[in-house]
């Protein structure tokens, strides 16, 4: 079973100012494969990746294609050398078309012909079944589209190894399904393909071959028949994950009947529909459904984070005006946005600094917190959420997705909600950290605080909420709690089966 | 669903929506003013005299679309031009050559691009704040050379600005029974002819679609593989070397060299071409937007001396307020065109 081996990265060495990113990983990549690149945030996936692709520079190590010895300075070396890599934010330019997307900075002519072009890039979007038009501008695709279009820019450059860096993150599943296909497809081509994801499911519908890299180093790699998905989520955070498995039924979902705390009713803003909600003091409940169904738009109007049109709010039994969400923070509701980097994170700012922002608000500008108070708070949070920060001082951008995100949870507990909003806290960090997040929403209902969490996986959902709100089409289609609390039952509640609801 | 290859027409694009709409603006505008005033506007000089009175306007504001659609800014340009204006008068009148004042003009337009491009490229200087350097500077050069107006006295220089082209048919009677043929200077020839070749730059060649590409997004266009530092040099020395033309046109114009030439000039230019739809974030322009651009300032600036109000600040206002309207209306229509995307 000799297969060929597309590509071979040996003894891989990267060292960064105070950490060692890679310490001497292997990687193999063999004709038509999809392999699986898993690790957790800061394993050294993205590393590995850019010192591919010629972002980064290796400190020692070689990579051959397809036997023979290759350097790679740039991109543009990378592309030469046949490596072509689709990462998760599109990089094409949305104010040309789409057949300039694909063209362009390749033929190294002086005149454009538009027209060849043109024809080429019909061609090659039919070919691999690309619902695109060469003359579109990218700009009007959708991001699906944008993605496949630059993996059609990719194959075109008779690329060798195809690299798909979170590809699938801002799809939803019939995209993600198109991508699969197209996948496949280029597999029975030849094409080798990368798949780095933190979607567990998707591993195992499309790879064949999985590589876990830990800490920097290389854990092994596997057929993805040998490794079932418990097993490989053990390797990626370390240890064998009974808490993991057994956290679906171990942990008891009290449905507390304890007072309301919030209630609203015919709540609207400018982004979502008319609505009503009600939350009791320490009951978790969660908002599912497709994305954009409307449940981050239905939370983001219960914080007042857009603009709110009509409703009558109580919290407390008490009838409050909610139009910011300053207004919300008053009544000790706190709101975790879906979009960390754009929401959440300061990233030139300290950890510190990042995790005493919404007090601070709170308290005003005329009251400051002392330097003293602060730094004892932040040290307290990087304690208690286990932060993994060099120190509190440093900038948040530079830690690492997961830590990020533990940091805005913090800023939120510091201010002692009774009532926390959480938009998909665990979206693109790691399993471990997940978990983490997950016991901690579950100590905090425990506390009497009220928690809202939203996520895109359900069984995440299923795990820590003792009610679920399922979303479609702006509408709130339907309310599962007890015995109905188990993902047939959402699922057909979401796809609007028979049975899912009256 | 249809083959692909059937003849289909894509939906404007962006640019061309912008464009579109200033081309109307113009043609209405132009309309009104024909049907209101009357009087010079019904005569073809009254257009010919617009392009006549603007030939360095329409160079510079070519050079800034380039500059503008990469996703910078040059503000250089007005004060590039008054130095090219001043040099060359000051070496015709010590007797020079006319094809090494040509040469002169060239070489200074090149020499600011190439030196602002250095700064912003190389040493990653904001843009705005290199320009602005090169805007005092060049100034501050100008005033150096002469405090004094000059006037060019030279021969062949003489010919040169008098050679117009004549065109019977498009002139009128005077009331003296005269025919007046219309006059095209031919800087006109010039300036057209400049915004032909940037429309074929931008629009067939690997490096105008670059100018695109970097505007778009830098980052992608460093990872499409664009050599994104080369394409912002070649904007910004395109930018200085139409400067520099325009600073001879200016001169073939006036027929003389003055501190305080070309003052505004930038700011002129950069609202051309925003009228015609070149934003200012990058990414999206056209050339002819921006000619026509020019054209709907100075009919402005004519409909307000035409209607009476002769006093210098109402060409200010309106201009600020008609630049106020065409971004107002971009961004309508823009995040009209979005909203429309997103729902279907």
């Amino acid at each position: 079973m000799q297969e060929e081996s597309l590509l071979q990265m040996r003894h891989i060495m990267k060292r960064f100012p105070g950490v060692l990113a890679l310490n001497n990983v292997d990687f193999t990549l063999r004709k038509g494969e999809i392999h699986a690149l898993m690790g957790e945030n800061g394993a050294g996936k993205s590393t590995l990746i850019k010192i591919l692709t010629g972002v980064y520079q290796m400190d020692g190590g070689e990579i051959k294609v397809e036997g023979e010895n290759v350097t790679i300075r740039s991109p543009q070396d990378a592309q030469k050398g046949g490596i072509s890599t689709v990462y998760q934010e599109i990089t094409l330019c949305p104010n040309l078309t789409v057949a300039e997307n694909m063209f362009i900075g390749r033929d190294e002519k002086l005149w454009v012909r538009n027209k060849e072009r043109e024809k080429k890039a019909d061609e090659i979007l039919t070919s691999l079944g690309i619902p695109a038009r060469a003359r579109q501008q990218l700009g009007d695709c959708s991001l699906a589209v944008q993605q496949m279009v630059a993996i059609a820019r990719a194959v075109d450059m008779k690329c060798k190894v195809l690299i798909l860096d979170e590809p699938t993150s801002s799809l939803d599943d019939k995209e993600v399904n198109m991508l699969f296909d197209l996948m496949r497809d280029l597999k029975s081509k030849g094409v080798g393909i990368i798949f780095v994801t933190h979607f567990l499911e998707q591993v195992y519908a499309v790879c064949d071959r999985i590589t876990v890299l830990r800490n920097g180093e290389l854990v092994g790699e596997y057929l993805v028949e040998d490794l079932p998905q418990v097993q490989l989520v053990a390797k990626m955070i370390g240890k064998e994950l009974d808490e993991l498995s057994s956290m679906g039924e171990g942990v008891e979902k009290k449905t507390v009947n304890n007072e309301v705390f919030y209630e609203a009713k015919g709540l609207s803003s400018s982004d979502a529909l008319s609505f009503d909600f009600s939350i009791r003091k320490g009951e978790v409940n969660g908002f599912t459904g497709l994305l954009g169904s409307g449940r981050s738009e239905s939370v983001r109007a219960i914080f007042g984070a857009d603009k709110v049109n009509s409703g009558e709010v109580k919290v407390n039994g008490q009838q409050v005006k909610i139009t910011k969400p300053i207004d919300a923070m008053k009544h000790g509701i706190g709101y975790l946005a879906e979009d960390r980097k754009r929401d959440g994170i300061i990233a030139d700012l300290s950890v510190r600094e990042n995790i005493i922002l919404a007090l601070q608000v709170l308290n005003g500008v005329f009251k400051p917190i002392s330097r003293s108070e602060q730094e004892a708070f932040a040290d307290e949070y990087i304690k208690a959420l286990n932060i993994k920060t060099a120190s509190r001082e440093t900038p948040i951008g530079s830690l690492s997705g997961g830590n990020q995100q533990k940091v805005i949870l913090a800023r939120w507990l510091l201010t002692h909600p009774d009532y926390l909003i959480l938009d998909e806290p665990t979206r693109g960090i790691d399993v471990g950290t997940k978990l983490e997040i997950q016991k901690l929403v579950l100590k905090l209902a425990e506390e009497g605080v009220s928690v809202t969490f939203i996520s895109s996986e359900v069984e995440e959902m299923l795990r820590t909420c003792s009610r679920l709100i399922v979303m479609r089409d702006r509408h709130i289609v339907g309310e599962l709690k007890g015995a109905d609390l188990n993902q047939a039952q959402v699922m057909k509640t979401i796809a609007g089966g028979e049975s899912g609801h009256e | 669903m249809k083959k692909t290859n059937a003849v289909r027409r894509e939906p404007f694009t962006d640019a061309q929506l912008l464009m579109t709409i200033t081309i109307a603006i113009f043609i209405g505008m132009y309309l009104l003013a024909m049907i209101f005033l009357g009087g010079g506007f019904m005569h073809p000089q009254q257009v010919i005299d617009m392009l006549n009175d603007n030939v360095s306007l329409i160079v510079v504001a070519c050079g800034l679309t380039i500059v503008m659609i990469g996703g910078g800014i040059d503000i250089s340009v007005g004060a590039v031009t008054s130095l090219v204006v001043m040099s060359c008068v000051l070496y015709l009148n010590g007797g020079g050559n006319i094809f090494v004042a040509i040469l002169l003009a060239l070489g200074i337009g090149l020499a600011f691009g190439a030196v602002h491009v250095f700064l912003i490229s190389y040493l990653e200087i904001q843009p705005f704040i290199v320009t602005l350097a090169g805007m005092f500077f060049a100034r501050g050069m100008t005033t150096i050379l002469s405090v004094n107006p000059q006037k060019v006295n030279h021969e062949g220089f003489a010919n040169l600005r008098d050679a117009k082209i004549e065109i019977d048919w498009l002139g009128y009677t005077a009331n003296n029974g005269n025919l007046i043929p219309a006059r095209i200077e031919l800087g006109v020839v010039v300036a057209i002819a400049i915004v032909i070749l940037v429309f074929i730059l931008l629009k067939f060649t690997r490096l105008g679609r670059g100018f695109y590409a970097i505007g778009g997004n830098q980052q992608s266009a460093l990872m499409l593989g664009i050599n994104v530092k080369r394409t912002r040099f070649m904007s910004y020395l395109i930018c200085g070397l139409l400067s520099g033309i325009s600073g001879f046109l200016f001169m073939m114009h006036t027929g003389a060299g003055n501190a305080t030439n070309a003052a505004g000039m930038e700011m002129n230019a950069i609202a051309s071409s925003i009228i015609g739809g070149t934003l200012l974030t990058g990414g999206v322009g056209n050339v002819i937007g921006t000619f026509f651009g020019t054209m709907t300032l100075t009919t402005i600036k004519k409909i307000v001396v035409s209607s009476g109000l002769n006093q210098p600040w109402w060409q200010s206002i309106t201009t600020g307020g008609m630049l106020c309207f065409f971004i107002l209306l971009q961004s309508v229509v823009l995040s009209r065109r979005a909203k429309k995307k997103k729902k279907t």
